[in-house]
């Protein structure tokens, strides 16, 4: 990809609605110039996934990952709840006891404090689990070992003992599954240090990020939606593995002519929502540079700032509500970063701020879905 | 692991001697009979250590010299020495917030010890973990936890690593078994009973011991736990082979020894797991702050009557003729206590003369194993100076 140029200054002066101004400040502009922020960062890989015509669902790219990972490496082991005879609450494990036998994809009962702190003692006597959350929401019960024993050994250690668990399962609504079991835990837990989270949106992104979570000697969180589990995607017969910490520009255009008009930052399902609202908003003209985090912690806020110096305005996708979200968040770490070039106040989608609702129109209209995206993207552009 | 699990029997091995029928302390054909006068010497000598250590840390606490929480181990040190003593130097040892004797016992220096109450760069954790984080990889012992309770899970992850080491990576054919301690306050934390049926159900080799002090802070144990009186009931429930040590025989470690240590060969052996009822008591307070309005002054000096270090010294410098070893001179018992002092002494020394960790190199360091950009919005993490015990 071609590196910026710096030669979009006030390409929006042509949008009503704004002074660039500073009030009081005649000709001092709001907005630095471009050359005491050069263009210089340009971490979206989208063009480096390797093409494929081999299409397998997000369930079997899981599966994969995990399995070629305890092929390699022996210290790793799966366990959870259904994961070995029942083969997978949602079958992701499926076949996985036949190959690896029963000493290393174990059935857990339904204990997840207990099986949780089982994986940080066995991690940190040397193994590498790999822990199936049914669901995330079920995570809350073990929340003291995965927020208190998980992310806080290495350092109340003073480095002696790290916590190599990889916890992985569903996370988000959709299913119309209630309150209690369509948590989306990014917001809780990404408020902790000690833990990387990673949240892929389509089978590529979950197989190379698994393969790079079950690697890492920190404590991955690694979050999955029951409702993405059989799309289809391209995932390579090939090795290959997705570095943490480095957004996939899903939409927009860094290489032409035209800067696009709004920067669009998602991670998880909600990248799914954010294409279709990206595909509505190309009828109308409006182009937007989608970015897919795939990891929450560490956050690419590099590649976001760098979409923003070409679009000057923002709109953050999360399905967490939004009262201290991940979307709170990006916010801050932009205007903190990269103040000088926002043209319209950041906006954020969340889920609405209430319990997660049963009734199937009711949690339709409670996620973060294509018409709330299209209009938060309107609006910064002054068309709402 | 099997994936079915066996159903044992849970009754206690056949070579444990009954709880009622008791054998005199240091007995012909009992364990500790077995072992040379050096060994009993070096326990008498590890409980002096830790109570002088104790001793001192409540006067370092009182000259605001070590913070936040302090739980003394004065009255219980006959536990922790008495079954470490049944360990290898390869099992996974954990434990709880009261946790400075386990961890001299383990074979930490009281130089990393105090100084990490200190809040010293030389601590065992470089200052970072505190009174209840005593961690020491060399000597396996896997933390302090603080949370009660919390630590019951770990133990029995750091027996199923044990095991799957052994088993499916033939790492080893050392048998090995995790000693878990916990206080009788943690027998109503869940997070106990979910270990213990993890542990029962995959036949881990985790030794549950309940240090059994008969108060949870201030709550004495009948005031909050059922079955106070029978607590092997509730092993029983997991399939847990269970052991009683009553006050009498927790407050002797000659006895406590002879009791514990054929338990835990036994579950080494069956690779099964364990849990101890054990009987003791601390002469201080909960904590630092604890006014002691929960019990009387008489109970306490009841239990001192009976005191560990007391029994041993009298054991060790009795002559055979009052059933004692005749192995210790009184005046060399009087050089055993001023070397226990000077070691403490200097141990505090090293920790007021260590520095304090460097926020610059130490603040941000041990937080993450892989460092990598964008983890924090702050400012990125570092790896900080080496672990002084590595």
């Amino acid at each position: 990809m071609a590196t910026g140029t710096g030669k979009r200054l006030w390409v929006y002066h042509r949008r009503p609605g704004r002074n660039r101004e500073v009030p009081g400040f005649p000709g001092l502009s709001a907005r630095k110039r471009d050359d005491e922020h050069p263009m210089t960062t340009l971490a979206p890989d989208a063009h480096q996934i390797i093409p494929t015509d081999r299409e397998i669902t997000f369930r079997e790219a899981l599966r994969e990952a995990m399995s070629e990972e305890m092929r390699r490496d022996i210290r790793i082991f799966l366990m959870g709840e259904e994961v070995a005879q029942y083969q997978g609450a949602y079958k992701v494990s499926q076949g996985m006891l036949d190959e690896f036998g029963p000493e290393r994809v174990i059935d857990a009962p339904i204990s997840e404090n207990g099986f949780a702190g089982l994986a940080v003692g066995a991690a940190m006597n040397g193994l590498r689990p790999i822990i199936e959350f049914m669901s995330w929401s079920f995570s809350l019960v073990a929340a003291d070992q995965i927020l208190n024993n998980v992310p806080k050994m290495l350092y109340m250690s003073g480095g002696q003992w790290g916590c190599p668990v990889v916890f992985r399962g569903n996370n988000g609504a959709g299913g119309q599954l209630g309150s209690t079991h369509s948590w989306t835990v990014e917001a809780l837990y990404s408020n902790v240090p000690g833990l990387k989270i990673a949240i892929p949106s389509n089978p590529y992104d979950a197989k190379g990020l698994l393969k790079t979570a079950i690697r890492d000697d920190d404590p991955v969180f690694f979050l999955e939606s029951e409702r993405m589990l059989s799309d289809k995607g391209p995932v390579p017969a090939e090795e290959y593995t997705i570095p943490f910490g480095q957004a996939a520009l899903r939409a927009g255009d860094w290489s032409g002519e035209r800067n696009s008009d709004c920067t669009l930052v998602s991670f998880g399902r909600p990248v799914n929502f954010c294409l279709e609202a990206a595909a509505e908003l190309a009828k109308e003209d409006i182009r937007v540079d989608l970015l897919d985090m795939r990891t929450i912690r560490p956050l690419d806020i590099d590649s976001i700032v760098e979409s923003l110096k070409r679009t000057g305005r923002i709109v953050v996708v999360d399905q967490s509500w939004p009262f201290a979200s991940v979307a709170s968040e990006v916010i801050t770490q932009v205007c903190e970063r990269a103040f000088d070039y926002l043209d319209h106040q950041p906006l954020r989608v969340n889920t609405d701020d209430v319990p997660t609702p049963y009734a199937k129109n009711l949690e339709a209209a409670y996620l973060p879905h294509k018409g709330k995206i299209i209009a938060a993207v309107k609006k910064t552009l002054n068309l709402l | 692991m099997p994936q079915t699990p066996t159903v044992p029997a849970a009754k206690p091995p056949s070579s444990q001697p009954s709880a009622n029928g008791r054998t005199p302390a240091g007995a012909a054909d009992s364990p500790s009979s077995r072992l040379p006068n050096e060994t009993l010497i070096s326990w008498l000598r590890m409980m002096l250590l830790i109570r002088e250590f104790e001793v001192r840390c409540a006067q370092a606490y009182q000259q605001a010299k070590i913070g936040g929480f302090c739980h003394l181990y004065i009255g219980q040190e006959a536990c922790a020495v008495g079954t470490l003593a049944a360990t290898v130097k390869d099992d996974p040892v954990i434990t709880a917030y009261r946790d400075h004797g386990h961890a001299l016992a383990r074979g930490m220096s009281a130089r990393a010890c105090m100084a990490e109450m200190f809040g010293k760069i030389t601590g065992c954790a470089k200052g970072k973990g505190g009174s209840m984080h005593m961690f020491d990889r060399p000597n396996q012992l896997y933390g302090g936890h603080g949370i009660v309770g919390a630590q019951t899970p770990l133990g029995a992850g750091l027996a199923f690593a044990t095991k799957y080491k052994r088993e499916v990576m033939k790492e080893t054919d050392q048998k090995l078994i995790c000693l878990c301690y916990l206080g009788d306050g943690a027998l109503n934390q869940g997070a106990l009973h979910e270990a213990m049926n993890l542990a029962g159900l995959y036949s881990l080799p985790v030794i549950y011991i309940v240090e059994n002090n008969r108060y949870s802070m201030g709550t004495a144990i009948e005031r909050g736990t059922t079955m106070a009186h029978n607590l092997l009931a509730k092993s029983a429930a997991y399939g847990i082979e269970g052991l009683k040590i009553d006050e009498d025989d927790g407050m002797n470690i000659l006895r406590l020894y002879d009791l514990f240590k054929p338990f835990a060969d036994h579950c080494r052996e069956t690779q099964r797991p364990g849990f101890v009822d054990l009987h003791t008591y601390r002469y201080q307070g909960h904590s630092m702050s604890d006014p002691q309005k929960y019990r009387t002054k008489e109970e306490v000096d009841k239990v001192k009557e009976k005191d560990s270090i007391d029994l041993l010294a009298k054991h060790l410098m009795d002559g055979p003729d009052k059933g004692g070893r005749g192995a210790l001179s009184e005046q060399q018992f009087i050089e055993l206590q001023k070397s226990v002092k000077d070691e403490v002494r200097d141990a505090v020394q090293f920790a007021e003369e260590s520095p304090a960790p460097d926020p610059e190199t130490e603040l941000y360091s041990d937080v993450y194993v892989n460092i990598q950009p964008n983890l924090s919005p702050i400012r990125d993490y570092v790896h900080g100076v080496k672990n002084p015990l590595l």
